[in-house]
């Protein structure tokens, strides 16, 4: 049972705004489609809601197609981002008012209805409230209402449009904790839309990862977290940083040594063009440094004696490096999160590292977050621990070597 | 001595000449010229005004301002709503062009207006014959004054409705249909209340431009005693029969109208930023 979106469409004018949508939502479920601005949730959302048309597709609500029912007969329950509270009713009468519209022969008597109004207004706590005018009620208050007033006539399914994007940060951590327990209590198939993965991931059951009118994923909040299935996901769940690299033929992966120093970089087509390090070079003031480098990669650097001609410095396009990365291997894209990042003074082991400069440090925590500029301009966000920046006596300013030491690898 | 002056403040006397200039162009331009018409409508005392309003031909000049407003407004109000419903609710081809439509009236002379119905409607119109054929009369007789009445005072109703609308966007209409509420219920449950300051302000100054209007009524009219005077064109009669102080009288009616519709204007502002604001 539950919902089953199949095969939905729809364009506005030249833009698609939904491409071919399948999705299950089993019964009692609460899932967050969570998506950047533009990504096609809320047509979504409008579309089971029936507030919308799709071009092609259906919908199905307990198994009963939706196509020629009428939004009144759907039982659905939305929830609006701004509320969408009747401003010239009481509370009470607000949410009275689904139950005062149904036609005679099913509408509740006069007592029946205060007496379910008010069950669900406690059940917001805001009984005490229910004479006040919507405009006498904090954000907060006001969607605790909307919640209410969409639950009074025992719709099916509960729709919620970005429910707590017009409230203040302490506000919505409250109110979607609330709404995770309402949910827990009540058991109604819920489907709210976010563009806040924290929230997403806090609040449901289950995440649908929507962009660009397609659904990327859909999973737990851990697979979506864990096992991204690319890298539109990964970047969309949290922080991190991107490398360019490639996949030799054995499936190792490395870090792209031109994306670290393309500053200096011989425009040639080869990844592992020796690096010139003239007087001046930055390289050149860190001899330790370079020592570390040739032993990792000992053809990459050479010295002005053996190559005196003066290379020009090239920049490095996307496409130059696409191309120069293409002729190693497999392109690909590495990510890292913040805390996957393993910092050193010193290199150790056979390991590739990038050298960073440190340009800002926030203590404050147990983790310390740092952010890091790589030659190439980058910034590199890391997460460690507190202790560790104590014992390494990490400073602004610092020249560090950053490695990944956990990635996930898109092409 | 410190002087704190904000610096959107003027000196003294620029506040004060600029206050002058105002007051002076508001004082001959505006109050005066009121104050002229009461002058004169008491000139000759209580008793001789009561009888310049009394008099039968000012009497039916009163009757059929009434009845051509009362035609106009409700039309009026019917079309606006309609209009600005379709306009902030919906999409379709041509609003842009039906704002634009809307707004001509603005935008054309009251007289043009009228000539357009002489033109469309007269004896020598290609409808002309075909009324006179069916012994339907429009022109030089009530039916033309309503017809430019409501052509001349359409865009009010309208144009005090769509911006509001616009700005309140139809998300309260959404969840009321969500909720399970038919079409006409919406309307009366939800659009309805969040328009009604608005809709009364604009039916207000519909009326007041009803009752006033001279130039398009005055080319329809044909200037029919007892048949075909509207108030305004009765003044003006009266006025060309050097019966000024009769002429005062009745037009001191149309200032105590504009008066009493800038009191209730007033009166509905303040609540309506009141209440239009959530």
């Amino acid at each position: 049972m539950g919902i089953e979106v199949k095969n939905i469409q729809k364009n506005f004018a030249d833009f698609v705004a939904l491409g071919n949508i399948n999705l299950t939502v089993p019964d009692g479920e609460l899932v967050a489609l969570l998506g950047p601005s533009g990504s096609g949730k809320t047509t979504l959302l409008r579309i089971i809601a029936g507030l919308e048309f799709a071009d092609s597709g259906s919908v199905f609500i307990d198994g009963v197609e939706t196509g020629e029912m009428h939004v009144k007969e759907r039982r659905v329950g939305f929830v609006f981002q701004h509320y969408a509270l009747f401003k010239h009713m009481t509370v009470f009468e607000n949410v009275a008012f689904g139950l005062r519209v149904r036609p005679r022969e099913s509408r509740p008597t006069p007592f029946q209805i205060r007496r379910r109004v008010m069950e669900l207004l406690s059940l917001v706590h805001l009984d005490k409230f229910h004479d006040r005018y919507p405009s006498q009620l904090s954000g907060g208050q006001r969607q605790r209402v909307a919640l209410a007033r969409s639950l009074a006539v025992e719709p099916k399914l509960l729709l919620l449009d970005e429910p707590f994007g017009a409230l203040d940060a302490k506000v919505r951590k409250e109110l979607r904790r609330w709404l995770r327990r309402l949910h827990d209590d009540i058991h109604i198939t819920s489907i709210f839309v976010t563009h806040d993965q924290e929230e997403a991931m806090e609040v449901s059951d289950r995440v649908v990862v929507m962009n660009h009118g397609k659904i990327e994923q859909v999973g737990t909040p851990e697979e979506v977290y864990h096992q991204p299935s690319n890298g539109f996901v990964y970047d969309f769940l949290g922080n991190y940083n991107e490398f360019a690299g490639w996949r030799d033929e054995k499936g190792e992966v490395h870090l792209a040594e031109d994306d670290v120093w393309k500053e200096n970089m011989t425009p040639s087509s080869s990844v592992t063009t020796p690096i010139n390090i003239r007087t001046g070079h930055w390289l050149s003031r860190y001899p330790e440094l370079v020592g570390a480098i040739r032993k990792v990669m000992p053809n990459l650097l050479t010295t002005p004696d053996s190559n005196p001609a003066p290379i020009p410095e090239v920049m490095t396009t996307g496409q130059q490096l696409h191309d120069r990365l293409a002729a190693r291997g497999t392109p690909v894209r590495i990510f890292a999160r913040p805390h996957e990042m393993f910092v050193a003074k010193t290199p150790e082991g056979e390991h590739e590292y990038i050298p960073a400069e440190v340009i800002h440090i926030n203590p404050a925590g147990s983790l310390a977050k740092i952010e890091m500029q790589r030659k190439n301009g980058a910034v590199l966000q890391v997460e460690i621990p507190k202790t560790i920046v104590d014992q390494l006596a990490i400073c602004k300013g610092d020249n560090l070597l950053v490695r990944p030491k956990n990635v996930r690898v898109f092409e | 001595m410190i002087h704190k002056i904000s610096p959107t403040t003027e000196p003294l006397w620029v506040r004060i000449s600029l206050l002058l200039t105002a007051l002076a162009f508001i004082g001959v331009l505006v109050v005066l010229p009121v104050a002229v018409v009461f002058v004169e409508a008491f000139r000759q005392g209580m008793p001789a005004y009561i009888a310049a309003l009394s008099d039968p031909t000012a009497l039916s000049a009163i009757r059929l301002t009434v009845l051509v407003a009362a035609i106009a407004v409700p039309c009026n109000i019917i079309f606006g709503v309609v209009a600005s419903w379709a306009i902030t609710k919906f999409d379709f081809m041509g609003k842009q062009l039906l704002i634009t439509f809307i707004d001509l009236p603005f935008s054309v002379s009251p007289v043009i207006s009228g000539l357009i119905y002489v033109l469309l409607f007269g004896a020598n119109s290609w409808l002309g014959q075909w009324l006179i054929d069916n012994d339907i009369q429009i022109i030089f007789a009530v039916p033309g004054l309503v017809i430019a009445t409501i052509f001349v005072t359409f865009p009010f109703v309208a144009r005090e409705l769509i911006p509001l609308m616009e700005e309140q966007g139809t998300q309260e209409e959404e969840a009321a249909i969500m909720l399970g509420a038919g079409g006409l219920r919406t309307f009366f449950a939800v659009t309805l209340p969040n328009i009604k300051w608005a809709l009364l302000y604009g039916v207000l100054l519909c009326n007041a431009r009803a009752m006033g209007e001279f130039g398009a009524v005055s080319v329809v009219s044909g200037h029919i005693k007892n048949y075909t005077n509207t108030v305004p064109l009765h003044v003006e009669i009266l006025y060309n029969e050097y019966n000024f102080m009769a002429s005062f009288a009745v037009a001191s009616i149309l200032s105590l109208l504009a008066l009493f519709t800038l009191l209730l204007k007033t009166a509905i502002e303040c609540k309506f930023s009141k209440t239009g604001k959530i």
